[in-house]
């Protein structure tokens, strides 16, 4: 009897040891699948990093090498002194943060409106404001570019930022956060005296901090990256976004120097990156629900 | 998205007293003050443009001159003249090769999330590697590809091939290659994207689906068969339109790399209205492209939502 239930456990002991080796055996293959897909897809990304680090002799060699033979780190301060990359960076970080800024009172405004409000007309201002997703910017390129022309905004902060101060997918987003609030809790406000306002200001926008954070970024990223409304409407070099410096900066004259255009191109890209590592979770959340990259 | 989620709440229809009736005058009043900044926004950049769009493109005007009204012409010339309709249909057809990237991103992108599917410590960085890409902007995405696809021997893809004994090719500047090239890289760039999608996706299938199922003996590729494939239909169907009304506005790479060439290879609609407006100055021809496109989008876009509506009606 106690040898039958001694061999049973054996037996059982030896089961799981396999199922555990198949699993582990799994895993294995698992792991080095994912791991040569995901080597694959950084490869572009280690190759910029490896070329920004190479002297121009170097870029040149054949067969190309993966570790620079002696670390050329004067490519990020050359490339400060070719472009004015200073300017540049000046100027995306200008144009990013009033949007984002101004693109997020706006919404959250009309959000609480759609959200919390009753008023006449509301479905089709809802529709209204959801139609202006359709409209695509390739559409309103030519008459916004005329517009700015006739306004005189070529060249400035204004045309590079003003447009870009209403999102209609923001108000979405937003108005779908907002209506999880209980009623009762504007309810018990009011009956304390509180206006409409300053529940929004005061309770609204408090509880509303997650959706709002991944919002903020959400705007600051596209117009961070965004390329061809600012290419359309700088023409002097004084007001280029770094998107647009970088293009200019890659095809110009002379010779191409790679090591400094692939240190450029990292620098272009490390703010979001640093933002993206931040937030990653929100991030990522809100890029699911709404799910649009540059303007 | 949830077609449901896209309607705003139904007001109650009821008889109100006079001091509500005022009361909710008042609502209204207040309700618009806050919609005004976005309405005043999307009235100036948005619709007066759409509408303004229209106008123009019956319109001859090269700028800097005046404009001067001829109807349809820009539209006829687009499409019957001798020098022009040929480049304006090339560059339809190149807006429809480019989206073949689209179906075979989708592919991809699908296989890498059933990989990423699990619950194992560090999946996350792998995530992480894949969606890189996505948030990184085109710009410096395409300035890298440019380096990557350098046609001499020492460009990155080059020395694979000399390694593995192919003859190297000028990639970009071929112009059969261009388009693949272009499309090599819009499928690098928009995994991480569809993969977030489809990972949220897989996700919210109730794993007690998969138990059932197992239990009376289905194999791993019956369960991806008749669970994850059906159940996944209306996430795949909107990411592919989404990606294909996304891939008819791709201009970033094409301007960064290509410039549309070599010989119009990689002139899409999109580039050549560009073209036409800031390149040639004609604002009456690319408000009539503008048109076009879209109107292409639209047809799109009415497609997606008839198809989600169905799809979700039949759950």
């Amino acid at each position: 009897m106690s040898s039958l239930t001694m061999a049973d456990a054996a037996l059982k002991r030896k089961r799981v040891a396999r199922k555990r080796l198949v699993n582990g055996a799994q895993n294995g293959v698992w792991l080095l699948v994912v791991c040569a897909l995901a080597f694959a897809v950084m490869l572009p990304f280690i190759w910029m990093i490896v070329t920004s680090l190479k002297s121009p002799t170097e870029v040149f060699a054949y067969p190309p090498t993966w570790i620079p033979k002696e670390f050329q780190w004067s490519n990020y301060v050359e490339m400060w002194n070719e472009a004015p990359f200073g300017r540049y960076f000046m100027n995306s970080a200008i144009v990013a943060i009033c949007v984002t800024v101004g693109q997020l009172t706006s919404c959250v405004l009309a959000a609480f409106a759609f959200a919390r409000m009753d008023f006449k007309g509301k479905n089709t201002m809802f529709m209204i404001f959801l139609s202006t997703t359709m409209i695509s910017s390739q559409v309103t390129l030519v008459p916004t570019y005329l517009v700015m022309r006739t306004l005189n905004w070529i060249d400035s902060y204004q045309a590079l930022i003003v447009p870009f101060l209403a999102n209609a997918f923001g108000v979405f987003m937003l108005r779908q956060s907002f209506r999880t609030i209980p009623k009762e809790l504007e309810e018990a406000a009011k009956l304390d005296g509180c206006s409409r306002f300053r529940f929004l200001w005061q309770i609204l926008i408090p509880l509303s901090k997650p959706i709002l954070a991944s919002q903020a970024l959400f705007a600051f990223m596209g117009n961070w990256n965004s390329y061809q409304w600012p290419l359309i409407i700088t023409n002097q070099d004084s007001m280029r976004t770094l998107q647009i410096g970088l293009r200019y900066f890659v095809s110009g004259e002379g010779s191409t120097q790679w090591g400094i255009y692939m240190a450029a191109a990292l620098v272009v890209t490390l703010p979001v990156i640093v933002i993206y590592f931040l937030v990653q979770k929100t991030f990522v959340e809100s890029m699911a629900s709404t799910g649009l990259k540059d303007i | 998205m949830n077609l449901s989620m896209l309607k705003a709440d139904k007001t109650v229809k009821q008889q109100l007293t006079p001091s509500a009736k005022k009361r909710k005058n008042k609502e209204t009043f207040e309700a618009y003050l806050y919609l005004l900044p976005s309405l005043i926004i999307f009235a100036v950049f948005t619709f007066f443009p759409a509408f303004f769009s229209m106008v123009v493109s019956t319109f001859r005007w090269n700028l800097p001159g005046k404009a001067m009204f001829i109807g349809l012409e820009n539209y006829i010339y687009l499409f019957t003249d001798a020098i022009e309709a040929p480049i304006f249909w090339k560059s339809l057809g190149n807006t429809f090769y480019f989206a073949v990237g689209v179906p075979i991103n989708l592919i991809i992108s699908l296989m890498l999330a059933l990989l990423l599917n699990r619950k194992i410590r560090g999946v996350g960085i792998f995530r992480t590697a894949f969606f890189l890409p996505t948030i990184t902007s085109t710009a410096a995405i395409s300035v890298v590809w440019l380096w990557l696809f350098h046609p001499a021997q020492y460009g990155l893809f080059n020395s694979i091939l000399i390694s593995l004994g192919i003859p190297i090719q000028s990639w970009l500047r071929d112009p059969l290659l261009a388009m693949p090239c272009l499309i090599a890289m819009g499928i690098w760039s928009g995994m991480g994207y569809n993969i977030i999608i489809f990972l949220a996706g897989l996700q919210s299938i109730p794993s007690t689906y998969y138990e059932a199922a197992k239990i009376d003996g289905a194999n791993t590729f019956s369960l991806f068969r008749f669970i994850t494939w059906p159940l996944l239909g209306p996430t795949m169907f909107y990411v592919l339109t989404v990606g294909i009304i996304n891939s008819l506005k791709a201009f970033t790479e094409i301007d960064v790399m290509t410039q549309g060439g070599p010989l119009n290879a990689t002139n899409t609609t999109a580039y050549y209205l560009y073209q036409n407006a800031f390149q040639f100055f004609q604002m009456g021809k690319a408000s009539a492209i503008a048109v076009l496109l879209f109107l292409l989008m639209l047809l799109l876009t009415w497609i997606q939502f008839r198809f989600v509506d169905r799809s979700v009606h039949y759950e």
